[in-house]
């Protein structure tokens, strides 16, 4: 139940989805045109205030609620950063969505949507079947 | 209060909202931002058989299911209580270039000429959910991460693989708009 936070958390950030825009179609085809600033200045703006947050709870080493040391585990790069990063922008562009938006469209009764979020677990199960087959 | 919360909000108030869930998740236990891990532990929880890569502790990080299913929630009270009163005010250039791909109605967050139930029949809208959702979730395991986890909290974290990702998101999202949607939309 100590994880219960997290279900807030998640309505909490839906909400700033679907408020934002960020979940629309149309905003995605927008930035990928570059005819609007909004999606920039989302992803921007966000970046900035995560990058001074990380660096505040870095340079005041500070802890999490429970007393747990903050860790960072750095991603590795792998060609799958190139070759899986471009297919997945590829789903971007085709779905308007990234997951969070799958999850909060279909939440907004986007039922069709439904059937790109079960295709992107079926994606998932397929990256986990050829896993080792793929270059790393 | 509540008109307030029903109009959209613009970039600079979402943006920085966003970027607030970073440390709220580490100071709240730890947690790195990031959306698509759950991908893998609905897989692992599912039909852990298909491959070692299905077999761990998915448990262990239920966090993570919790807040995408929370998304979900999230996304159902903004279209019930919170929804936009106004349409979206997207730019005249790109709904004249999505004219010539035939959407003509930019009413709600999707094209109801692709995604609307009576239109699902289409290949082409199949080949917008069913090939667009399978990329994105391979692509995401793939590249280990998605714009949350890459975009997001990976650049905020001065990772330059997740930089690196983020580039190549874009050139994918740059040679499907300009060159895959005309060919499948025409």
């Amino acid at each position: 139940m100590k994880n219960i936070k997290f279900l807030f958390f998640g309505i909490l950030f839906g909400i700033i989805l679907y408020k934002a825009e960020v979940i629309s179609w149309f905003r995605i085809q927008e930035m990928f045109r570059f005819q609007s600033f909004h999606m920039y200045g989302i992803i921007g703006s966000a970046i900035a205030v995560g990058m001074i947050s990380i660096l505040v709870i870095k340079k005041l080493k500070l802890k999490s609620i429970d007393g747990a040391d903050i860790t960072f585990v750095p991603k590795q790069f792998t060609k799958g950063t190139v070759i899986g990063g471009t297919l997945f922008g590829i789903g971007w562009a085709l779905t308007g969505a990234c997951p969070g938006p799958l999850f909060a469209l279909v939440g907004a009764g986007y039922w069709s949507i439904g059937i790109a979020l079960l295709s992107a677990v079926a994606g998932v199960y397929l990256y986990g079947a050829l896993k080792n087959k793929l270059p790393h | 209060m509540l008109e307030l919360l029903s109009q959209p909000w613009p970039w600079y108030v979402s943006g920085p909202l966003i970027g607030l869930m970073i440390p709220l998740l580490l100071i709240a236990g730890n947690k790195p931002f990031g959306v698509s891990s759950s991908l893998r532990h609905i897989c692992a929880a599912a039909l852990p058989k298909i491959s070692d890569y299905f077999k761990y502790d998915w448990k262990s990080e239920s966090w993570n299911l919790l807040f995408v299913f929370g998304i979900s929630i999230g996304g159902l009270i903004s279209a019930t209580l919170l929804e936009n009163q106004e349409a979206i005010a997207i730019s005249s250039e790109t709904k004249s270039d999505l004219n010539q791909l035939g959407i003509t109605n930019f009413e709600g967050y999707v094209p109801e000429e692709i995604f609307g139930w009576e239109h699902l029949g289409q290949p082409s809208s199949l080949l917008l959910l069913i090939g667009g959702g399978l990329v994105i979730g391979f692509g995401t395991r793939y590249a280990d991460g998605c714009t949350s986890g890459h975009s997001i909290m990976g650049i905020s974290s001065l990772s330059w693989v997740s930089l690196v990702a983020t580039i190549c998101f874009f050139i994918g999202g740059l040679i499907c708009t300009h060159f895959l949607l005309p060919l499948i939309l025409a």
